[in-house]
């Protein structure tokens, strides 16, 4: 693990020197929602190499998932909506018959509690504005928090 | 960590060989089917949209039903389905055809399922827990739709692999699917790390075939037969009357690559394991959830959940699978073609509805066909063959796994034509040859 902490770190580094390198060339009130779409985008990049080894098999890469079995992750409020609730279903897994917009899924999720918080964070903050979906990013405090109320 | 970057670096390698080891496995195919796949373009129009071999026709003689799973023809040449979502408050579909047209008569039953299956004058048909069967007339119409016996009762569904499929055989006897619960018997069901279940529970009330009595009503577990265990979940199912013994397709296990990456690549755990057809004797174990069966290698190996690496091999007492096919294409119809509409060569051989796989991503999808399977003196002989193709609409629909139409029952009408349902868009397909 320490390797690839050390690769996601000198990633993130990289992005940010960009960034910065990039605002200096700009005027100073747009630096600090550059920071903020930085951060964002790191997060991104993180959090798409969490979804590709965890979560696309069954979401498939277009976010669709699979007829009756695996929801899909585009628009639906069990993404974009209550952040606590989200984290949870990546934490404690999701075992329902669930009926998401009228359709019927009934595969097994399992519970993902062996993720960091950030990486719970990063792949989240992915789903929430990928697929043509655009919702506000996931901390790691935020998946601390609700780990700690599981 | 570092195995993980070189199976990442090994990935391209291990893509092409893979392709090219799947397409090898395709061997049975003889004419360009394939070929005009790989470009996808090209429109198919006539035939319903389906590509079949020369001399073949294929028509849509009814769209739009809902989620058309088992289908059965009457000796009168009328149709039941069964369906898995409602329609109009109903699940279970009459409908009589008139040239390439059918058209719906009534609708009965109002529990969500998959089997149906007409034998002696009786319409059976299946919830998720249950088998009903309908006393039919002599057109074979069900006399009583709103009061229909209740056989079996009382069976487990939980979310996964709860479809119930059946087939008779000639001897008043019913089998039922109870597909196992869970991937792979887990302490935790597809959890990363959760060790699999010694002596797993699993297998005492689900993961095989039962046996019932076919008119005896409102049995319960205590009256059937576990007929065959270990097998994780099968859908298509058929009595061979060459034979006079069951065969089924079980839907082998997902997510190698997911829970073991450190012995599995995405490549090799989209092609792994095989979908298996056995051929099934009273007490036969087919092994699930300690073995996994790999059609590459020809072997039954240990699942990694108990000790496997994907080399080691495991199952010493489960029987080997009559026929082996690519993983995750998801068999969802079987059927022994006994007419005598088609060429000799079909006669006695299998077709294989493949609904289509999700568990191959990142990998592209694949399936969404019918593959006829040639047999010999009762066995499987020879390579399979992809008879009916582009259920998906086209090849970059299927790679995507957003099939337009998803093959799942398959049936066979008194004049020897071949039925498929579509459980996506609630297509049935009347396949037919003229010489």
């Amino acid at each position: 693990m320490d390797l690839k902490k050390a690769l996601i770190l000198t990633f993130i580094g990289l992005v940010a020197f960009t960034g910065l390198q990039a605002q200096t060339k700009k005027h100073k009130p747009a630096k600090k929602a550059n920071a903020v779409a930085v951060a964002l985008k790191a997060s991104m990049d993180a959090g798409s190499k969490v979804f590709m080894e965890y979560c696309v098999t069954c979401h498939q890469a277009d976010g669709m998932g699979v007829p009756n079995m695996n929801p899909p992750l585009a628009k639906t409020i069990y993404v974009t909506g209550d952040k606590t609730r989200l984290i949870k279903i990546v934490l404690n897994g999701f075992n329902d018959d669930v009926d998401i917009n009228g359709e019927r899924y009934s595969n097994t999720m399992a519970s993902h509690d062996f993720l960091q918080d950030k990486e719970i964070a990063d792949v989240l903050t992915y789903v929430r504005n990928s697929f043509g979906n655009k919702a506000s990013a996931v901390s790691a405090a935020q998946v601390k928090a609700a780990r700690a109320a599981k | 960590m570092k195995k993980r970057n070189i199976v990442w670096t090994m990935l391209p390698v291990a893509a092409i060989a893979g392709a090219i080891l799947f397409n090898s496995c395709k061997s049975g195919n003889t004419d360009n089917k394939n070929g005009s796949d790989t470009t996808g373009t090209t429109a198919i129009t006539g035939n319903a949209g389906l590509k079949l071999p020369a001399g073949f026709s294929a028509a849509a003689i009814a769209e739009k039903l809902g989620g058309a799973r088992e289908i059965a023809i009457t000796p009168q040449n009328n149709i039941y389905v069964k369906l898995n979502t409602v329609k109009d408050g109903k699940t279970v579909l009459y409908l009589t055809q008139d040239g390439d047209k059918a058209t719906l008569k009534t609708s009965f039953g109002d529990y969500k399922g998959t089997g149906a299956y007409v034998k002696n004058g009786y319409l059976y048909a299946s919830s998720d827990e249950e088998v009903f069967r309908y006393k039919l007339n002599d057109k074979s119409e069900v006399i009583n739709p709103d009061q229909p016996e209740k056989i079996v009762t009382g069976l487990l569904s939980r979310n996964e692999h709860e479809a119930k499929a059946i087939t008779l055989d000639n001897d008043g006897n019913l089998y039922v699917n109870i597909g196992a619960y869970s991937n792979a018997c887990q302490v935790d069901d597809r959890k990363k790390g959760s060790p699999g279940q010694k002596g797993c529970p699993i297998l005492d009330s689900a993961g095989g075939i039962w046996q019932f009595k076919a008119d005896k009503p409102n049995q319960h577990y205590g009256d059937g037969i576990r007929y065959a265990t270990g097998l994780r979940n099968v859908v298509g199912l058929d009595w061979n009357q060459q034979n006079n013994q069951l065969f089924v397709m079980q839907h082998g296990r997902d997510q190698l690559h997911d829970l073991f990456p450190e012995y599995f690549t995405t490549k090799q755990s989209a092609d792994l394991p095989a979908e298996c057809m056995y051929a099934i004797k009273k007490g036969d174990n087919a092994g699930w959830p300690y073995m996994y069966y790999d059609w590459q290698q020809n072997k039954k190996i240990l699942m990694p959940e108990y000790g496997g690496d994907g080399k080691k091999e495991g199952g010493e007492t489960a029987i080997n699978p009559a026929a082996a096919y690519p993983g995750h294409l998801a068999p969802n119809g079987l059927l022994f073609y006994t007419g005598s509409q088609f060429p000799e060569k079909y006669k006695n051989g299998a077709f294989i509805a493949f609904h289509g796989s999700w568990n191959r991503a990142p990998e592209p999808q694949a399936g969404y066909f019918v593959v006829f399977q040639p047999f010999k003196d009762g066995k499987p002989s020879g390579a399979y063959e992809v008879f009916a193709d582009n259920f998906a609409g086209s090849a970059e629909k299927a790679a995507k796994g957003s099939a337009e139409h998803r093959p799942c029952g398959l049936a066979q009408g008194p004049d020897g034509s071949l039925y498929v349902t579509d459980d996506n868009q609630g297509t049935i397909y009347k396949i037919t040859y003229k010489k």
